[in-house]
């Protein structure tokens, strides 16, 4: 083991140059793939907090008896793609408003009478999270006889999580195409390599030395090109993330939403995927050679 | 000549040919080596010498015939038995084949790296062969570093370090004056008597007269078949 690591230094140092390109190309693409990854990461983090919100409201007509009311709720929770249904009376609305207009409230202080209606907010499954159903379910809920509006919003989000899938698709694709490309790149460097030292490697083979033997060098180089190429590209995005991220303005960041780096996991595969680019560049090559 | 039962026999040809496209280096030879044999090669330049010792370790395969080492069949043999067969051979190669970037301690440790040999048995073993040969001051030169002469006591040393149970040398003496030869030949010598099959493929008639030992006569490719008895000392 110790003697193919040092064989496969000795290589990396003695090709200098070509190992270098090969790195640096290695840590292009592995920026361009987890910056994408980074990017859908926080784009699905923020979308699904924002989900969350997603509820319809259904007011009820002034008057309705208490057992009706009951009814009501229980029919609603029945109903498919309803997680929960809570009931707001209109003491606790005016409540509720009371807290957010917080210094302005004494403006509501003058009413005689309550004006909010009692209503019913209900909690959407995420599956039903979307435009059609949930039109569906708000006529459904309007034809109620107690029911005298529903009101929902945010159903554009529905949009907008098939926009973010379009753009993980085009992600995925270039993604892809940049792996293949440095998975073309390490593989020619080996191969430049290889052919440097055909010579040896006939010598060696003549002295009994099987192809494991002679093979084992260059997968370390292979992988220790990728880890090398693995760990720039991902303190480049590091760096780059740490730069937007403090440009952004720390309210903006903090109030809507917080962005987040890779988590230990993600940065740890996508090292791991980078060592195995390197792993593969040097299968493909090395396939080709060796051969009786 | 031959035992046809090939009881004993380490390396059998039987009617071997080999041709490098309309060259015919080789034509229709049978050899019979018995384990244990000190056997010369010889012949003008360009009978087949080194076509012949190639083609015992698979460096070259056989346009026709059959080829028996040591119980494998070369003819069928697969790509990865190949490391196998040549572990039984240890080879001094015409040229040398000395990896120039290599020091000579890491070209001969190829040989006892690739059988699995342990970091400490392998120090241990190279300073014994190096002494062996006497060149254990050069163990970390590079073979460019060196002369002809030295060079080949290093293809000697990594020919013996892995204790084969075969030993073709091609031309060995070529570039030694004649102590150097001489100690090349007492080292092959010694490894006959503790049991390997020695295999010289040399042109130098003088070497065969003053070592002794069973002869074979190439000429273009075919075995001679009277050997002339006032070159074997008995
Ligand atoms: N790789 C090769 N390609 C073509 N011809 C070759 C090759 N090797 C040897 N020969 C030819 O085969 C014949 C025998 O060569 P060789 O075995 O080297 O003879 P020797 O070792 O007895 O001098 C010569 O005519 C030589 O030119
Ligand atoms: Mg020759």
């Amino acid at each position: 083991m110790i003697i193919y690591f040092k064989r496969a230094i000795k290589d990396i140092l003695e090709h200098r140059f070509l190992s270098a390109v090969t790195v640096v190309t290695i840590s292009i693409s592995i920026l361009i793939a987890s910056a994408f990854t980074l990017f859908f990461i926080n784009a699905n983090a923020i979308v699904n907090s924002w989900k969350k919100g997603i509820r319809i409201m259904v007011y009820l007509k002034p008057d309705i008896p208490d057992i009706k009311v009951t009814a009501i709720q229980r029919n609603i929770r029945e109903m498919k793609g309803v997680k929960d249904v809570r009931f707001i009376s209109k003491k606790e609305a005016l409540k509720r408003l009371k807290d957010q207009l917080g210094r302005q409230s004494s403006l509501l202080d003058n009413l005689k009478e309550n004006p909010l209606p009692d209503a019913f907010e209900i909690q959407l499954m995420e599956t039903f999270q979307n435009q059609d159903k949930i039109e569906k379910l708000a006529a459904r809920l309007g034809s109620l006889k107690p029911v005298d509006e529903v009101e929902y919003g945010q159903v554009w989000l529905g949009r907008f999580t098939n926009i973010l899938n379009l753009f993980r698709l085009t992600g995925f694709a270039m993604g892809s195409l940049f792996l293949v490309a440095t998975v073309l790149i390490v593989a020619n460097t080996i191969r430049l390599v290889f052919y440097s030292r055909q010579k040896d490697v006939e010598i060696m083979r003549l002295v009994g030395a099987t192809d494991g033997f002679i093979k084992a060098p260059f997968y370390i180089e292979g992988l220790i090109q990728g880890a090398l190429g693995g760990i720039i590209g991902l303190g480049a995005l590091f760096v780059l993330f740490m730069f937007i991220s403090s440009n952004m303005g720390r309210e903006l960041t903090s109030s809507l939403f917080t962005i987040r780096f890779l988590s230990w996991e993600t940065f740890l595969g996508i090292w791991g995927c980078s060592m195995f680019v390197g792993w593969i560049g040097c299968f493909v090559s090395l396939k080709q050679f060796l051969k009786p | 000549m031959i035992d046809p039962q090939g009881k004993g026999s380490i390396i059998r040809l039987f009617h071997v040919h080999k041709n490098y496209g309309a060259v015919k280096a080789l034509s229709d030879v049978t050899v019979d080596i018995s384990k244990n044999d000190f056997l010369f090669i010889t012949g003008p330049s360009g009978a087949g010498k080194t076509s012949l010792l190639k083609l015992l370790y698979y460096g070259e395969p056989v346009s026709e015939g059959q080829v028996l080492i040591d119980g494998m069949n070369l003819s069928r043999i697969s790509h990865k038995r190949i490391p196998m067969l040549r572990r039984k051979f240890g080879i001094v190669f015409q040229d040398y084949k000395l990896i120039p970037t290599k020091t000579v301690f890491d070209n001969i440790a190829i040989v006892l790296e690739t059988i699995g040999k342990k970091r400490r048995f392998i120090e241990k073993k190279i300073r014994s062969v190096l002494r062996t040969v006497g060149m254990e001051n050069s163990i970390h030169s590079l073979p460019p570093t060196l002369s002809g002469g030295e060079q080949q006591r290093i293809a000697v040393a990594r020919a013996i370090v892995g204790d084969p149970k075969i030993i073709l040398a091609d031309e060995p003496t070529g570039n030694l004056d004649e102590d150097s030869a001489t100690v090349i030949l007492d080292l092959l010598k010694k490894f006959h008597t503790r049991g390997a099959t020695v295999i010289i493929a040399t042109h130098d008639k003088e070497l065969i007269r003053k070592t002794g030992g069973r002869v074979i006569y190439l000429k273009q490719g075919r075995i001679l078949p009277i050997i002339p008895p006032q070159n074997v000392r008995q």
